[in-house]
């Protein structure tokens, strides 16, 4: 009993998190808004705390279920990420009518993402992959007046329910071919090639392509990012996506690292499209988050590159970069989600000579295009120059030379939206924001964040170790 | 003298610029950073010279080492020779008369430091890097830096010269990161794998592998130092950036690539360097006729030193791609040469625009009277650029021509006589626009009241005539102090061979 306590205790806070709201929701006493969001602020943050708390390892649940320290900091990279963006939506929530219904399906779908990260088992793992994905449509409706967001909440919710589909029919095809669930004992029996073993992973990678939005999977992404409030927009391509890569990074080396020389070049010509399409489409943008969309679909491509790496090197930078990630694509977000809740313009056009008004934000936004475009000091420029390295790893430099490349293309889209701040003229410019303290502190985290993790090699080493001790 | 000061100073530098406020403070931190570079680069130089004196024998000097990722074996790894110090003098003297040039930019002041000072801590790391990975940090750094002083400050069609100048560097070093994660990959035949540029020229990388990464990261570098067909960004980069930035842009980073192609190129891949130097040479006679031709259709002041900087470049990759001893010599002092004068022919371009407001040749004339001082540094600019003896221009494409000369067959002869032949073209374009913009009859009645060189202006313009008149008249100075290491380079490439 005690172990399950310590083992599961990340899982555990949430939930308890979650009856706190549900207890303030029904009690009759009326909490104002501002109230609650400093409240669940503060448990967030002590749930960060607590996450760094006894690392443990152990399997649950008849194996089911197992936690080591890595997934406890994958888990904590989530928490860490949550908490910036509850933060940067102070804004636009101390309005909203239903503040504790939006935290506890927040909430529910990061527990689907640690039951996720921490599953032994086909079905678990599925579990918790709807558990994390279902509640993300209702959310993606919670600007209510607005119809684009409900029409985001229903593309998010069939293209998941299709994803998951293919997963499901993925699994089950597995399960009658080896009548194993459990990724151990998948792994030891997927030993040699049979059609229906390759075919039920053909579906799998499917399921998975979708969740991470690998094209051709990607095509729900553009039009849910646009909708849905900026708040949900930044959790589903920061949070949601990098919890889906940390499980597949496992799925991919513990069920089918004996297939690893056939799905190499499935993701090689993933990535390679993923990269071509995200950063193609990404230059035609006008819609500042349709704009990040496409831009976070070119970054999956890189990612993609990581993975086929196939090595230990490979691996850590996956969950380096989305460390990394989280600090940039959040910085950025923030500054949408503050322009956006205070004068409601989303466009690159809107965004003209913003610097006139607004010099600080145009600068946390120009780092952050730029540490999501690869160009130090930023964190992004360590980030994708580990993956590429480990890319390279496989000897294949054509891969590289095409990822090269495409951060050439990226430069160029990221440099139309700093062009547009700092250089085009604008009669109308936004005026400057006056913005509440705590967005600006989780503004200045993801900055703190975006500059050090790469500078200083520390993050870097600590995953490393996480990976070795693993 | 530790060599981390010479990134600390920089940065220092330009975070002291961020909290002050007016053009007057800004101007005077950024005045007292760049005199700070100039004299530790001095230091530098001096500590160097020392320590190879008191008998050190190794290759690079004041090193400094730090673990930084030690998971892949990268490290923060620093140290000089002679070619690397006196590119780090070349920037400090560049930097410190960009300062003094844009003495009056009233223009957001604080910003346009801040990323001026910025670019040179950059440029500075990159020459004193021997860890790749160090390296292409420092690189990229600068590039945006660049973007920004382009299409802020500029003129003409800036946004788009910025565009283009920032895009066409990326694919530079995307190229040259191919080329790095591969000399990392197969650094590994014995123990670990390294990005250490002393380890990796001692370790002999493969011949196949040297043919397939010498390629990118030669023309990753190439693009930088403006390799025919690659120099595209030249002329509309230099010709729209504010001056102090074209005096960067033509003096220091257009070095970053030929220092690059030298050192990692060239001295980690040797024999690939000697397979592929026809097809180099070729292309860089190429960019020296095309430059200096391409110049003779120029109206516009900064047009014409931007093509004939392509023109210049060439040169130093042409001395690179020779592959003798004094051919290489030659492009280092190529490299310091076109910067120091470049840079000089910028800021007096930017001093004559400021008054007149026009480049344009036809519309300038007589400004010999009206303008004395700049008229006459406008001169000597020029005639160091069309390699008069007794300025640096003359000394660096001789040292290039008589290395060259040194290879025998038929092609590097005709590459030879070309380079040679170029330099009438270089007269012609230069005398012309002299003659007509400096000398005759004051074009313009409202040029009689324009006001000669500030003592700002004047300062910086005598920095670098000190700089091109010491390198002119005293060239074994530099040789002396760039021949080791030239030297160490040669030594791999010949050993190669056998």
């Amino acid at each position: 009993m005690n172990e399950f306590f310590i083992l599961m205790k990340q899982e555990l806070v949430i939930t308890l998190i979650i009856f706190i709201l549900l207890f303030i929701k029904l009690s009759s006493k009326q909490w104002s808004n501002e109230k609650v969001l400093v409240l669940i602020n503060v448990l967030l943050l002590l749930n960060l705390a607590a996450g760094f708390l006894f690392p443990d390892t152990g399997d649950l649940f008849g194996d089911m279920y197992r936690t080591n320290p890595l997934m406890a900091f994958e888990k904590n990279i989530l928490n860490l990420g949550t908490l910036l963006i509850s933060l940067q939506s102070y804004n636009w929530l101390k309005t909203h009518k239903h503040v504790p219904e939006f935290y506890m399906l927040l909430l529910s779908t990061l527990l689907g993402m640690f039951f996720m990260i921490s599953s032994r088992h086909m079905l678990m793992f599925y579990l918790a992959l709807e558990l994390s994905t279902i509640p993300l449509a209702a959310m993606a409706n919670f600007d209510l007046e607005k119809r684009r967001s409900s029409e985001a909440a229903f593309k998010m919710i069939i293209s998941s329910a299709f994803a998951s589909g293919l997963l499901l029919f993925g699994i089950s095809l597995l399960y009658g071919a080896t009548g194993a669930l459990s990724f151990s004992a998948l792994g030891e029996t997927l030993r040699q090639y049979s059609p229906l073993h390759i075919l039920g992973f053909i579906f799998v990678l499917s399921g998975f392509g979708f969740k991470i939005s690998a094209v051709p999977f990607h095509l729900w992404t553009a039009d849910v990012y646009e909708g849905a409030p900026v708040a949900v927009t930044s959790y589903l391509s920061v949070i949601s996506k990098g919890a889906i890569l940390f499980v597949f990074v496992t799925v991919l080396s513990t069920v089918f690292s004996v297939y690893g020389s056939s799905w190499y070049f499935m993701l090689y010509f993933l990535s390679v499209l993923t990269m071509i399409i995200g950063n193609l489409f990404a230059i035609r943008q006008q819609n500042m988050k349709r704009f990040l969309a496409f831009s976070s679909i070119a970054q999956v491509g890189f990612i993609l590159i990581g993975i086929t790496g196939q090595s230990l090197e490979g691996n850590v930078s996956v969950v380096y970069f989305v460390l990394v990630y989280i600090f940039s694509n959040l910085a950025a977000f923030g500054v949408i989600s503050l322009i956006s809740a205070v004068t409601g313009k989303e466009t690159i056009d809107d965004y003209k000579g913003l610097y006139k008004t607004n010099p600080l934000l145009t600068w946390v936004l120009a780092l952050a295009l730029f540490s999501l475009a690869g160009i130090p000091p930023t964190a992004g420029f360590f980030g994708k120059f580990f993956l590429l390295l480990a890319g390279a790893g496989q000897g294949n430099y054509i891969l590289i030379a095409i990822a090269a490349l495409n951060m050439v293309i990226s430069l160029y889209y990221y440099l139309r939206v700093v062009k547009a701040m700092f250089m085009d003229p604008n009669d109308h410019p936004i005026e400057t924001i006056q913005a509440d303290w705590k967005p600006k502190l989780a503004l200045a985290i993801c900055v703190i964040g975006l500059l050090i993790t790469g500078l200083a090699s520390g993050a870097y080493q600590y995953i490393y170790s996480l990976f070795v001790l693993n | 003298m530790n060599l981390l000061i010479l990134l600390i100073a920089p940065l220092v530098t330009a975070l002291a610029i961020l909290p002050v406020k007016g053009l007057k403070q800004v101007r005077a931190i950024a005045l007292a950073g760049s005199l700070l570079q100039l004299g530790l680069t001095f230091a530098t130089l001096m500590s160097f010279l020392s320590e190879r004196s008191s008998g050190k024998t190794n290759e690079f000097l004041l090193e400094q080492n730090f673990a930084w990722y030690r998971d892949l074996n990268i490290n923060f790894h620093l140290g000089v020779d002679g070619i690397s110090i006196a590119m780090m003098l070349l920037t400090a003297f560049v930097v410190v008369a960009g300062v003094l040039v844009s003495w009056k930019m009233e223009k957001m002041s604080k910003e346009f430091f801040f990323l001026l000072i910025f670019l040179s801590m950059g440029a500075y790391g990159f020459f004193m890097a021997l860890d790749l990975f160090t390296l292409f940090f420092f690189l990229e750094v600068a590039v945006i830096p660049k973007f920004l002083l382009i299409g802020i400050w500029g003129s003409g069609k800036k946004e788009y010269s910025a565009m283009k100048l920032a895009l066409m560097l990326m694919a530079g070093s995307a190229l040259v990161l191919v080329g790095l994660t591969g000399l990392y990959f197969y650094s590994d035949f014995h123990g670990t794998r390294t990005f250490d540029i002393v380890e990796i020229s001692s370790r002999n990388i493969p011949l196949g592998v040297q043919q397939i990464l010498f390629p990118f990261t030669f023309i990753g570098f190439g693009i930088f130092t403006a390799l025919f067909p690659f120099h595209t960004w030249v002329p509309d980069g230099h010709s729209s950036a504010p001056t102090a930035a074209s005096m960067f842009l033509a003096g220091i980073s257009m070095k970053l690539g030929g220092y690059g192609c030298l050192r990692v190129a060239t001295w980690l891949m040797p024999q690939a360097a000697q397979e592929y130097s026809t097809i180099i040479i070729v292309l860089a006679s190429i960019g020296i006729l095309y430059g200096a031709f391409a110049t003779m259709m120029q109206t516009d002041l900064k047009y014409i030193n931007a093509y004939s900087s392509v023109s210049h470049t060439s040169f130093v990759i042409l001395g690179i791609a020779m592959l003798t001893k004094t051919a290489i010599n030659g492009a280092v002092l190529q490299m310091i040469s076109h910067g120091l004068m470049t840079a000089l022919f910028f800021a007096v371009i930017g001093m004559i625009y400021e008054r007149t407001h026009t480049r344009e040749v036809a519309k300038l004339g007589g400004l010999l009277k009206v303008m004395p001082f700049i008229s006459t540094v406008f001169v000597i600019a020029g005639l160091c650029s069309l390699g008069l003896p007794g300025f640096s221009g003359f000394v660096a494409e001789m040292t290039v021509f008589m290395g060259s000369w040194e290879r025998i067959g038929l092609l590097y002869r005709i590459a030879t006589i070309a380079g040679a032949a170029s330099i009438v073209v270089t007269a012609v374009y230069i005398l012309r626009a002299t003659g007509k913009s400096i000398m005759g009859p004051v074009a313009n009645q409202e040029f009689n009241g324009f006001s000669d060189a500030a003592w700002n202006e004047k300062l910086a313009a005598i920095v670098l005539v000190a700089g091109i008149l010491i390198m002119g008249l005293a060239p074994f100075l530099l040789k002396d102090l760039i021949n080791p290491g030239t030297e160490e380079i040669m030594q791999k490439i010949v050993s190669s061979i056998k």
